[in-house]
């Protein structure tokens, strides 16, 4: 699990006078999901395509498993399985087709099994631009997943789809990750890549401005909770204001909301005041800032 | 089977279930034979000695250079180059397969074409078996390499109608198709030097029919071998440089190069 699979080091890329990435460096161990955010034109695609051979880099250093990306394209095919963001098959090509012509490229037999595990055993003979969008997408996670990679590069993976689709490729994501792959996941979804990751980072401007577990990002001291009381009489709507340690007090509804970044003291204030009123408690929420609006915060502040 | 057996056999059923292509490769050319049978015949009679090269010669440019180069620029405009890279697949195989299974549309339409003719419209029969293949392969490699070239330099799928109208016209109108490039005036004909079919029909005439050439047909013959395979190479040229650039196409005036055999041959039956 400690095993370094990507390694990137002080990474640039420009095109022409427009430098695209600078200077990046991480690294994502083996059975990880790591999250490659960023607004567009942050630097997450080039970043991407220069891993996955598509692109020289400019500077630094970048290495899956040993191999460069750059110099050694036939060794890395073998490594990694990329799952494009566009269709990047054919529109007439059958899945059969499209999972035979992929699958003797990379020298291995159609993996009939893998298309039993992603519900297109059914569709061998549908040509791709008749599949569902979500059929579509598990069709690219086939062909990415069909050399048995030890590296899986996913673009947008749920971009398009439908709730129930995309709450069914994310367990098909976790699965993968259970059987050690390591998963480059580049998103704009926020609760996707909170669900999914393990690590992120965030893009701005060709350079990462945060890095950590997504726990480790919105529990950052800077990221205020945000707590909302409701009580029998709505005592505390007069009240409200004043309460040490809380931020922005006002009035949502018939929920008093402030924000802190010590919320047990808050509460606790909150819950003497309820008691001193002879008020009842009705609703308390206590609510950890998303990595939605944490990757606002950073991404509209610049970096931190 | 192997990648490029693969890799062929989905190009080759793309070219029947695309309706574009299925149109461009076999419904055109063979409803135009069937009209110029039915229809050239009657009004000119002398159309018959011609009309099998001439009808394989329009079939092959149908093929090649009307319907070759759409999938192409599609399939870069769609980023399915960019999957085929990650997933191994040769930038030569990339160019060179369709042509191969566009070659072998144009066999099976060519075939039609040397059976229906002398049927059912009197056409002459090819004489010499061996000058016949000879004959359509080079035709086949001059047509694939230009449509494939075409796809290559082509910005967007609006500027393929350009370049390709740019072949496909004048070869229609001065390519010995329907006019006999001894009947065309001397600037014409010498002009009608720079296309394949004019080269196509002369070694046809010649090679196939057993007819008076009105150049040497194996100079011809060379012509549009070289002329098809500068095109090629330029082609793959061309696209290997696409992918490894970050910032800007391949030089498209780099295609004239495939020009440069017809340019000889033309400055040389001058002579």
């Amino acid at each position: 699990m400690n095993e370094i699979v990507i390694d990137v080091e002080d990474f640039c890329k420009s095109y022409g006078k427009v430098t695209a990435v600078n200077g990046i460096t991480f690294q994502v161990r083996r059975g990880e999901i790591f999250g490659l955010l960023g607004p567009n034109g942050a630097g997450k695609t080039t970043t991407l395509e220069c891993l996955e051979g598509l692109r020289r880099p400019g500077g630094g250093s970048l290495r899956i498993l040993g191999v460069d990306p750059s110099r050694e394209l036939s060794r890395l095919k073998d490594l990694i399985g990329v799952q494009l963001q566009t269709s990047g098959l054919p529109a007439s090509i059958t899945v059969a087709e499209a999972m035979a012509f992929f699958a003797a490229y990379h020298r291995v037999g159609p993996q009939p099994s893998l298309l039993e595990r992603l519900g297109l055993a059914e569709k061998k003979a549908t040509q791709y631009r008749d599949l569902s969008t979500g059929l579509q997408r598990r069709l690219a996670l086939a062909l990415a997943m069909l050399h048995d990679p030890a590296v899986v590069f996913l673009d947008e993976p749920t971009a398009g789809l439908d709730v129930p689709a995309r709450a069914e490729l994310h367990t098909l994501v976790k699965e993968l990750q259970s059987s050690a792959k390591t998963i480059i996941l580049a998103t704009h979804d926020m609760a996707e890549a909170e669900k999914l990751s393990d690590r992120v980072a965030i893009l701005l401007g060709g350079k990462i401005v945060a890095t950590g577990t997504p726990r480790e990002l919105t529990a950052d001291r800077a990221a205020l909770t945000k707590i909302s009381v409701r009580t029998e009489a709505a005592s505390l709507l007069g009240n409200g204001s004043g309460v040490p340690n809380a931020t922005r007090p006002s009035v949502e509804g018939e929920y008093v909301v402030c924000f802190s970044d010590d919320p047990g003291a808050v509460v606790s204030d909150l819950l003497g005041r309820i008691k001193s009123h002879g008020d009842r408690l009705v609703d308390l929420r206590v609510e950890r800032p998303s990595l939605e609006e944490r990757f606002l915060e950073i991404t509209r502040g610049g970096a931190r | 089977m192997t990648a490029f057996a693969h890799h062929f056999s989905f190009e080759f059923r793309a070219g029947l279930r695309d309706r574009n292509l299925l149109l461009m490769n076999y419904l055109f050319p063979l409803g135009f034979f069937a009209l110029m049978g039915v229809l050239m015949t009657q009004i000119n009679p002398g159309f018959k000695q011609t009309m099998v090269p001439a009808m394989v010669t329009f079939a092959f440019l149908s093929s090649a250079v009307l319907a070759l180069p759409g999938p192409l620029v599609a399939a870069r405009e769609g980023g399915i180059y960019r999957s085929y890279r990650i997933n191994g697949v040769p930038a030569v195989s990339i160019l060179v397969v369709p042509a191969l299974s566009t070659i072998l549309h144009m066999v099976l339409v060519a075939a039609a074409i040397i059976i229906f003719g002398p049927l059912l419209f009197g056409a002459k029969m090819p004489v010499d078996a061996l000058g016949s293949i000879l004959t359509f392969l080079a035709i086949a490699v001059a047509c694939t390499g230009l449509g494939v070239l075409i796809g290559v330099i082509a910005s967007d799928s609006r500027a393929i109608v350009l370049w390709c109208q740019l072949v496909f016209l004048p070869s229609m109108l001065l390519g010995g198709l329907m006019i006999p490039v001894t009947m065309l005036p001397a600037t014409l004909a010498r002009i009608a030097w720079l296309l394949p079919s004019t080269h196509a029909m002369n070694a046809f005439n010649s090679l196939g029919l057993g007819l008076p050439a009105v150049r040497p047909p194996l100079q011809s013959i060379a012509i549009l071998l070289a002329g098809g395979v500068i095109a090629f190479a330029v082609a793959i040229y061309l696209f290997k440089w696409d992918s490894r650039s970050d910032t800007h196409r391949g030089p498209p005036a780099m295609a004239l190069l495939a020009l440069l055999p017809y340019v000889v041959g033309m400055v040389l039956f001058a002579l």
